[in-house]
């Protein structure tokens, strides 16, 4: 693993090759390993180190950025050649900002930041993660594949570990290191006619339990088998915290500074407007103790706190630093929210500026288990986790999708009989207008959308357009 | 390199693998984009790095690593074979692999422009000349160009005496125009979505595709779309351009015949598929007009699933997935060749980078074009109830690739042979095995377009893939339209 002490020797090698007014080195990488089984059997099995360094020059308001992962002294010099040679040929970018010094990148915003009473940045890597062997991921398949074979059931999935890091140089004297590890289980258990899915992840990997995993995914199997077919049409759903991940993952690429003045936001002239429900709220929290992630952004500012919806409004967005500036001078500033760099930008020069990546969902007022709001459901469908989600209205947030590996008929208040997938298309507006219950949110994490703190949600009116075959 | 590829292998047969193969991969790569009238963002990068893949007491192991010194590929070909021990302690049966002659080759794409050759002035310039063009448009709020290129240089080496030399060059463009007016966002991009069009070939490429040229209309349609109509809902008869059906062929025929989903092995991720072993040889996949082959030999085309060897020293086939609309063939590997009784391997293994174990991935998944002379115009002409539709911009399928449904950018209604008005937001949905036997039509040779999907995702690690579709537009009777739209 590349330490700290070790980028920084890099960094050095490499400011004494450039020639550049300013430079910007990004280190990430690290060590990770994916026990992946099918058919109850261990199929594939790997283990990979890689680090790769990115150097971004700076020629007066022209910029570019490298990337190798050779570290010895004639890559170096290439990566810095190639930076040079591609940054001397820009067009100069008069919003290009000098890069910021640790001062400006961890100056206190009260204007940005709201306070999280006794917050403080949780340790992210545990040893116990990094130690974890093959033949230890082989135990813990070993354990998920005896609850498939008690049930007669076939499972496959994927147990795996990472030890990763993160950090940034610049030559105005910033630097920053992140070390985390993660550990992730996921498990599909199969049978004739029906699935069952279950997924977590951690940094701590005595967080997470093979064994309960694999228990509820079989449950899931078993009770959804022989599937009915309901006709499509709008229904009260109940989504598990993974199809709520799944549904609102890509609504938070437009909650960016850059996506506003692009015109390409849904929440283009809508900021301040009140959108959802008065139960929503929605933070930007890398601090969260649920949360992962590094403290710091792509430019090593520092990750604030941020209120991104409250009581159903949109509040805010997040800006990065060159973002920031541009929408100030902007003829949208009036339109865009509180402007200031909140620490979500993405490594320059991009296009995309920035996006928060930390969501977290407040807690309900009247928070109630997935158990309650089934009890309170007289007819309704609920929901493991969605599939192949897709924006169809970029505006009016209408997103399409499936239901996959778990579908249920809710009556009467119990869960009755397996039914078979769903085709949705579905406003997120109207969506999370449309929230009747919350659980209190929980980490969660799918493959629509990267991992976030989640309730289970109620939604009413939930649009179903068409049904599959299984 | 070939003595980096030899440590590897001597220390995992000597470690008591069975089996092993080991590839010593250099990538480079250069990204331009712009936005605006500005460079949005220009990079370079080199990625370096060796695995081993190791059989042992009948499983699989894989390690990978950046270090490329003696000391470090034994100690990653040791760790490939103690992976592979515990690989072992969760197994059934013992690997199979289709037997396979060795081979000792040299390749490389061939080119007419080595893409980084070209000063990277020049392609600033185009591209800020296309952003010109587009945003001349009154209505234009957002225009997005790009060019990519990349070479990844490859070693492999087998413990059965391959050692294969293979050099695969691929270029990318293209653009897209944005319009926001009111509440509603439209987008056009030529000449296809997602970036543009990508093929295994130099920068000949970026000169074919007339970038500058289409500019001024795709931007004039993206701010024409919001004076359209919305697309009607119905039962319509469907003409899809070749773009369109490039993807359409890719999620309901590719991933549905690659032998590891179709076997349960991405059971928990990419998802499993409808085509069960059963069917093959006996399903009606389509109409009789279907003719679709997963081709990866050069003479195919230069499609992003273009090669000589696969990653596992197979030679690059062509093999018949759909024959008169029967199903025919899947996507296989030594490993999966048994289970549907061939004695060889399709030759469809392929891994994202050094970094990543090889699966089966598309090659080039392609529609034969219509033997008859056949124009679009000609088929719109013949046409009396439909709606032709263009350039993909939102696509859904389900894990088992049977209900899909696509949006598209633009569409035209045709009535009598005429098309009559632009619709914005088409989309048609439907059952993947129904769509196909309701073709009726194919434009023949001179429509016909291999296209390149860079970003087909599938495994865990995931892995990011390129494959070819060649398609020619067609007609397809009484198909499902702008459900999308409806109650949401």
């Amino acid at each position: 693993m590349v330490t700290r002490d070790r980028a920084a020797e890099i960094f050095n090698r490499i400011k004494n090759l450039s020639t550049a007014d300013e430079i910007e080195v990004l280190f990430s990488g690290g060590r990770s390993a994916l026990t992946r089984f099918a058919n109850n059997v261990i199929h594939q099995n790997v283990e990979e180190e890689n680090h790769v360094v990115s150097l971004r020059s700076v020629f007066g308001g022209r910029t570019a950025r490298a990337f190798t992962n050779k570290f010895d002294d004639e890559s170096l010099r290439r990566v810095v050649a190639s930076s040079e040679s591609l940054a001397k040929v820009q067009h100069p970018d008069p919003d290009l900002l000098s890069l910021p010094t640790s001062q400006e990148a961890d100056r206190e915003r009260p204007e940005v930041d709201v306070k999280n009473p006794g917050a403080k940045f949780p340790s992210r890597h545990f040893a116990e993660t990094a130690a974890i062997t093959p033949q230890m991921r082989a135990e813990g398949v070993k354990t998920i594949v005896r609850v498939a074979q008690k049930h007669q059931l076939t499972t496959a999935g994927i147990f795996s570990n990472s030890e990763s890091v993160e950090g940034i140089f610049n030559s105005r004297g910033l630097s920053k290191w992140h070390t985390q590890t993660l550990a992730e289980v996921s498990i599909t258990m199969l049978a004739g006619d029906s699935s069952g899915w279950q997924k977590a992840n951690s940094p701590d990997v005595t967080d997470i339990s093979p064994q309960l995993l694999a228990q509820v995914a079989a449950q899931k199997a078993l009770h959804s088998a022989r599937p009915a077919e309901l006709p499509p049409g709008k229904y009260t759903v109940i989504l598990e915290p993974a199809a709520v991940l799944d549904i609102v993952g890509s609504m938070f690429w437009d909650f960016s500074g850059m996506a506003i003045l692009d015109q390409r936001s849904f929440l283009t002239g809508r900021i301040g407007s009140k959108l959802f429900g008065d139960n929503i709220t929605i933070w930007d929290d890398v601090s969260h103790p649920l949360q992962t992630g590094s403290p710091f952004d792509g430019e090593g500012m520092r990750r604030h706190r941020i209120p991104l919806v409250e009581n159903g409004a949109v509040r805010r967005v997040v800006y990065a630093r060159a973002t920031a500036e541009r929408m100030k001078r902007s003829e949208q500033k009036g339109n865009a929210g509180p402007i200031e760099p909140t620490g979500h930008g993405f490594p320059l020069p991009n296009e995309m500026g920035e996006m928060p990546i930390n969501i977290v969902f407040a807690a309900p007022q009247n928070p109630q288990s997935v158990e309650q709001m089934i009890a309170s459901t007289e007819r309704g469908v609920l929901v493991t986790r969605l599939w192949y989600v897709r924006d169809v209205d970029p505006y009016e947030k209408i997103v399409t999708g499936m239901t996959r590996d778990g579908t249920f008929l809710l009556e009467d208040g119990r869960v009755g009989k397996g039914i078979r997938n769903f085709r949705f298309n579905q406003s997120l507006i109207h969506a999370l207008s449309n929230v009747e219950a919350m659980s209190t949110p929980v980490r969660s994490t799918g493959e629509e959308a990267f991992d976030m703190v989640v309730p289970a949600m109620k939604i009413v009116d939930f649009n179903f357009t068409e049904v599959t075959k299984f | 390199m070939k003595e980096i590829a030899s440590w590897a292998l001597d220390t995992a047969t000597m470690r008591g693998a069975s089996f092993a193969d080991a590839r010593v991969i250099r990538q480079r790569s250069r990204a331009l984009t712009t936005k605006n009238g500005k460079v949005g963002s220009a990079s370079d990068a080199e990625s370096e790095g060796m695995n081993v893949r190791a059989l042992v007491d009948g499983a699989w192991g894989f390690a990978a690593s950046e270090d490329l010194s003696r000391r470090g590929v034994e100690a990653t070909a040791a760790r490939a074979v103690e992976i592979a021990r515990a690989s072992a302690q969760v197994k059934q049966e013992n690997v199979r692999l289709a037997p396979e002659k060795s081979v000792i080759a040299d390749w490389t794409t061939p080119y007419v422009i080595d893409p980084f050759s070209i000063s990277i002035e020049h392609n600033i310039d185009l591209l800020l000349k296309i952003d010109a063009e587009l945003r001349a448009v009154a209505g234009v709020t957002l225009a997005e160009t790009n060019l990519n290129f990349n070479r990844e240089e490859q070693w492999f080496a087998s413990s059965e005496g391959s050692e294969i030399h293979q050099t695969k060059y691929s270029t990318g463009a293209g653009y897209a125009a944005h319009a926001f007016v009111g509440n509603e966002i439209q987008k056009r991009s030529y000449p296809n979505s997602y970036g543009g069009q990508w093929q295994n070939k130099g920068y000949e490429l970026v000169e074919e595709l007339k970038l500058v040229e289409n500019a001024r209309r795709i931007a004039e349609e993206a701010v024409a779309l919001h004076n359209a109509d919305q697309c009607p809902e119905g039962v319509f008869d469907l003409i899809l351009d070749s773009s369109q059906l490039g993807l359409q062929i890719h999620e309901s025929i590719g991933h549905p015949i690659e032998l590891d989903r179709v076997l349960g092995m991405e059971a928990n991720f990419a998802g499993a598929s409808f085509l069960t072993l059963d069917k093959l040889r006996k399903l009606q996949y389509g109409s009789e007009m279907v003719n679709v082959v997963a081709d990866a030999r050069q003479e195919h085309g230069p499609g992003l699933g273009t090669f000589a060897f696969d990653d596992e020293g197979v030679p690059a086939q062509c093999t018949p997935i759909i024959t008169n609309g029967l199903f025919t063939g899947y996507l296989s590997s030594r490993e999966t060749a048994h289970t549907i009784g061939a004695d060889r391997s399709g030759g469809t293994l392929r891994a994202e980078g050094w970094n990543r174990l090889p699966m089966i991935r598309m090659t080039n998944i392609s529609l034969l074009p219509g033997k008859a002379p056949l124009s679009l115009e000609q088929l719109i002409a013949s046409t009396d109830r439909g709606i032709l539709m263009q350039t993909n911009r939102s696509w859904s399928i389900d894990d088992k690739r049977y209900n899909f449904q696509f949006g598209c950018e633009i569409g035209w209604e045709i009535k009598n042979g005429k098309r009559v008005r632009i619709v914005k937001n088409p989309s048609y949905s439907g059952i993947t095995t129904e769509f196909w036997n309701a073709l009726d039509a194919i434009c023949s040779r001179q429509e016909w377009t291999l296209w390149g999907t860079p970003n087909c995702g599938k495994g865990q690690p995931q892995q990011v893939m390129g494959t070819g579709h060649g398609a020619a537009p067609s007609r397809f009777r009484g198909v499902k339209v702008g459900s999308a739209y409806k109650g949401s």
